[in-house]
């Protein structure tokens, strides 16, 4: 196991009505520590060390990405969970969630081009010292590929060390506020990213750069 | 005990100064399609709904209908809409 | 209900008088309306179903043939693959968006219809030249429509094509296909059976959708009135269509299920009737069960709805508690609408009023088929393509071939598709001549979707032919060995002898090329009548094929790898000008006839290929095309983004952009090259080296075909 995993650690992987990408953030974390899915309609987050909240159009994205999700019955276990330190992730769609629960800074409006994009992008670790990035060199460079339609990152008044991934140079298709590709909150655990990391940890498939954030926290995980 | 209940309509659309790709893509198309002096086109939401208490609706606006960030919102009750329809969506913006 | 409106519904009157004699009096409303789907072109193959059945149907690796929701094949180790293409045509040119949107919706349920996780869509799209507005409204929100649906399911968008053409102005097509995979011991049929058990209808209510869709929109010619048509469009809700998926495979998962079948054109009449015929029994049903959109709704409209996301499923009584308790953790509606019986009739009740009662066999099997009366045109039945390249240099035909909308780069359309959701791709649109798809049995699957009109309006037997050689030529570029074959045939009005003429000699040529590969027709799909105000389209047979390869490591790549390999054509390729892309972008007229095929020939070098590739000894491998083989060379320049030194003779026009099936430009160190030619015809044209592609008489650099090849991000703006 490349990026070295721990069965210690357990993921929680979220499904709501209309998640596409569970399976796959299920696959992602199984490579770096045990993994589960659990249900919308279940508060219960069976011992999960980490939560990751999967990409895809949950309810449809109907009213507004991610705005329906956030009131599951899931969710207010992980906004629990996060309040009181623990680790969640949020992709895509989820950091769309995230972002609607305020668990993180801001939300994500339609791109610029209007179009729904799907293309790999460079991501520069901006900062490499967090629980989601630790496996990760500062400046590194993690080919990923972003899809996504509504991912124009929009957040006035930002914390600017909040900042933890930007598109490197011209792989900004979506118009994000200063380039920005994820963000944290300002207590460090809640992590949120429009890439699909997940999407990246087998070479097969093109990339193994997305393991590093799977491993980042597992890693983490351990720690705490 | 009947209950009265209210036809109301939320309107929403992007906060000024948030860049609105679809008004501004139909901007665009409106004068290739022969309208002219058309301007300021912004593309949102409406959401009709029945409630019993229109106090309510505020509330419902700012948890869930509109998210406040990036979304202005006005509730337009029946009687508001006949007696000012500036205050609604109509009203000009820059 | 009289003759007359049967006429109206689309019925002649001698089929109506046919309908009398079978039920022994006159049709009610509820009835006539469920024969006048039933008996249509679209759900009954009338006129094209007697050509289907030349069509071969066996293979050694055939799960599942023609006349299930999909057809599947073994992919090994328990694992099968089941895929099909369905037109979305006529829907499509009335209301682009939903009607590409529910193309995909429908073709996703013909896959779980069955019991397979979709796992890919490919799209063969066919429009007017993008000089026109109405053209470019028609590719711009179809394509968002496929996008939107299919990326909101979850399902991963793979590959396509499409072309440009004057004839497909008026009557644009939208074909789909899907790809799914599932466990063989889980495929389950649609055959109703167990008199007694329950019909259940689960997923979206019923409201006026599509209306008639069947029998008004899909075989009638379209005439200007087409915004009329409008209201009875569906409407597609990918959201609970993804629950649908989950649910049915869930129900499945669990054994709750006797038979299953997805509700498409003609809706609950057509899905049900086809499950009592396949499994010999009558059903018997109650159309106030059945849980409607908008309230007063009349039984025959309940009947005919075309609401989309919507499954029947047939279970023992017993378990439809436990039926209902999974459509209800999937936010999934589900309602008892009727049972199984020993009748062999539909009988339709409103309540307790029977409104319906109709043998089975009469409404699914005895529709009359039509013999065509087909007759080679005398006179050439389309226009010569307008003339838009006057350029005679070879680097300037090369660039304006590179920017023509048949073969610039499809980036702009297949970057609004998740390409990679379910975590299996292993090539991506631009990086192989065909998809391919990790299997979780360590091995992988080739996908393609090919045909070119153009080529079967100049001959339709040899442009069948060249589809099927083409689509091949894919797989074998990426490694892999064609298992099956699905299609859709897209012709104008077959009523018109010259069309009878073209899907005649089309369908032969598909059986051939079939037959010399040995490959069988797993099912598909017939689009007629589309024709226009100015004529018909060009004969537009589609073929997709899936093909396995032991070891996606070792998948191939378009796109040149590595400087100093070289490069060569290698494949009995014999190219000839008229029919060709230049021919067209010339103003040329479409020759009447194309050059025979060595078929067999040809499958050796695909073979010869296939192998080269697996066995990791090619850097690349890209089939000859639209454009020729200089537009293939710079095709796997742009794809691995390094230049060409060439030694060809860029004057001899036929040669360097002339086409015809069994060409393969290949690039590899020279020994391997050598190692090819024991096999097939291989011949040196140079190295890749550097940063643009030259020769004697030819200097572009790579940014230059890069610009040229990027044409249809205009269309996007």
């Amino acid at each position: 196991m490349p990026h070295g995993g721990d069965r210690s650690v357990k993921f929680g992987v979220l499904q709501f009505p209309g998640s596409c990408d569970e399976r796959d953030a299920l696959l992602a974390c199984a490579k770096v520590a045990d993994a589960e899915l659990l249900w919308h309609g279940d508060r219960d987050l069976k011992g999960a060390d980490a939560i990751v909240v999967p990409g895809g159009f949950s309810y449809g994205d109907y009213l507004r990405a991610g705005a329906i999700a956030r009131f599951s019955p899931v969710m207010e276990s992980v906004i629990e969970f996060a309040h009181d330190g623990g680790l969640v992730l949020g992709i895509c769609n989820g950091f769309q969630v995230l972002c609607e629960a305020g668990l993180l800074p801001g939300a994500l409006l339609p791109n610029v081009e209007r179009r729904f994009v799907c293309r790999q992008v460079d991501l520069e670790v901006v900062d490499a010292e967090t629980a989601f990035t630790n496996r990760c060199a500062p400046g590194e460079l993690l080919s990923i590929p972003a899809k996504h339609q509504t991912g124009r990152f929009y957040a006035p008044d930002l914390d600017p060390d909040l900042v933890v991934l930007r598109y490197a140079t011209g792989h900004c298709f979506n118009g994000s506020q200063d380039e920005i590709a994820g963000v944290r909150n300002a207590a460090g655990n809640v992590f949120g990213l429009m890439p699909h990391p997940e999407h990246a940890v087998d070479p097969l498939t093109g990339s193994v750069d997305g393991l590093s954030i799977f491993s980042s926290m597992a890693h983490a995980g351990v720690a705490v | 005990m009947d209950v009265v209940s209210t036809r109301v309509r939320v309107l929403i659309r992007p906060k000024e100064g948030i860049l609105d790709p679809q008004g501004k893509a139909v901007e665009r198309v409106l004068p290739a399609l022969g309208f002219q002096g058309v301007a300021n086109v912004h593309v949102g939401r409406l959401v009709e709904l029945d409630v019993n208490d229109v106090s309510q609706v505020g509330p419902m606006c700012e948890k869930l209908l509109a998210n406040t960030l990036i979304e202005e919102y006005s509730i337009l009750t029946p009687e508001a809409e006949e007696t000012s329809p500036d205050v609604g969506p109509d009203a000009p913006r820059g | 209900m009289s003759r007359s409106e049967a006429v109206a519904l689309g019925l002649t009157e001698g089929e109506y008088d046919g309908i009398v004699d079978r039920i022994g009096r006159e049709p009610n409303q509820v009835e006539l309306a469920m024969f006048s789907l039933m008996w249509s072109e679209h759900c009954a193959y009338k006129h094209s179903k007697k050509l289907l059945r030349t069509l071969p149907v066996e293979g050694p690796r055939l799960v599942l043939g023609p006349g299930e929701n999909a057809g599947a094949v073994d992919v090994g180790d328990g694992w099968a693959v089941a895929f099909k293409v369905e037109s979305h045509n006529h829907p499509s040119a009335v209301e682009p968006f939903q009607g590409a949107a529910t193309g995909v919706g429908g073709i996703l349920r013909d896959v779980f219809a069955i019991g397979a996780r979709p796992i890919a869509v490919l799209d063969s799209l066919r429009f007017g030249e993008p000089t026109s507005e109405r053209s470019r409204y028609l590719l711009d929100h179809a394509v968002a429509g496929i996008g939107h649906y299919g990326n909101s399911v979850g399902v991963a968008n793979v590959g396509g094509e499409v072309y440009f053409e004057a004839p497909y102005e008026q009557n644009c097509l939208v074909n789909a296909m899907c790809v799914g995979l599932v466990e063989r011991e889980r495929l389950i049929r649609s055959a109703a059976a167990g008199v007694g058990n329950k019909l259940v209808l689960f997923g979206a209510s019923t409201g006026r959708d599509g209306i008639g869709g069947a029998s008004v929109l899909a075989s009638a010619e379209l005439g200007d009135a087409d915004a009329d048509k409008r209201p009875t469009v569906q409407i597609g809700d990918p959201f609970e269509e993804k629950k649908l998926l989950e649910c049915s495979l869930e129900l499945l998962d669990r054994g709750l299920l006797v038979a299953l079948q997805d509700l498409g054109a003609a809706g609950l009449t057509s899905s049900s009737s086809e499950m009592a015929s396949k499994g010999e029994v009558g059903l018997r049903i109650d159309v106030r069960q059945v849980p409607l959109r908008e309230a007063d709704m009349e039984p025959f409209e309940i009947m005919v709805s075309e609401s989309q996301e919507r499954m029947l499923c047939v279970c023992e009584p017993g378990r439809v508690d436990a039926v209902l308790e999974v459509c209800a953790r999937w936010e999934v509606g589900g309602t008892v609408i009727g049972e199984i019986t020993d009748t062999r009739r539909m009988e339709i009740f409103d309540g307790d009023e029977r409104v319906g009662d109709i043998p089975v066999e009469a409404l699914v099997d005895d529709c009359p088929l039509y013999d065509l009366e087909p007759a080679a045109p005398a006179a050439p039945l389309y226009d010569a393509p307008a003339r838009t390249l006057e350029a005679t240099a070879a680097r300037d035909v090369l660039l304006g071939l590179l920017a023509s909308p048949n073969v610039a780069s499809r980036r702009p359309l297949f970057e609004q598709y998740d390409s990679v959701v379910g975590s299996r791709t292993v090539r991506r649109p631009e990086q192989a001549d065909a998809a391919v798809l990790a299997m979780p049995n360590g091995g992988a699957i080739g996908i393609s979707i090919d045909g070119n009109g153009r080529r079967v309006a100049c001959d339709p037997y040899r442009g069948a032919v060249e589809a099927v050689l083409e689509c091949a030529a894919n797989l074998a570029c990426a490694g892999a060995e064609p298992l099956g074959l699905t299609n859709c045939l897209n012709f104008g009005n077959p009523e018109k002898p010259h069309i009878a003429w073209q899907l005649t000699e089309a369908v032969r040529g598909l059986g051939d090329a079939c037959r010399a590969l040995d490959l069988p027709v797993v099912g598909g799909n017939v689009s007629l009548y589309n024709e226009g105000g100015e004529g018909p389209i060009y004969p537009t047979p589609v073929v997709g094929m899936v093909g396995e390869l032991p070891d996606p490591l070792h998948a191939g790549r378009t796109g040149f790898a590595r400087e100093g390999d070289a490069i060569a054509i290698a494949g009995p390729f014999a190219p000839a000008l008229p029919g060709s892309e230049l021919a067209k972008l010339r103003g040329e007229p479409l020759p009447d006839g194309l050059p025979e095929t060595d078929v067999a020939a040809v499958r050796a070098a695909q073979a010869a290929i296939r192998d080269a590739v697996r066995g990791g000894r090619l850097s690349s491998a890209h089939d000859v095309a639209e454009g020729g083989l200089l537009t293939a060379v710079a095709e796997s320049c742009l794809a691995g983004g390094l230049g060409a030194e060439l030694e060809l003779d860029v004057a001899d026009e036929e040669r360097v952009f002339g086409e015809g099936p069994g060409g393969f430009v290949v690039s590899a160190p020279e020994a391997a090259l050598r190692e090819l030619a024991e096999r097939i015809p291989v011949t040196i044209i140079g190295t890749v080296r550097g940063e643009s592609i030259r020769g004697p008489g030819l200097h572009a650099s790579l940014d230059e075909l890069r610009a040229a090849h990027g044409a249809l991000a205009a269309l996007f703006d």
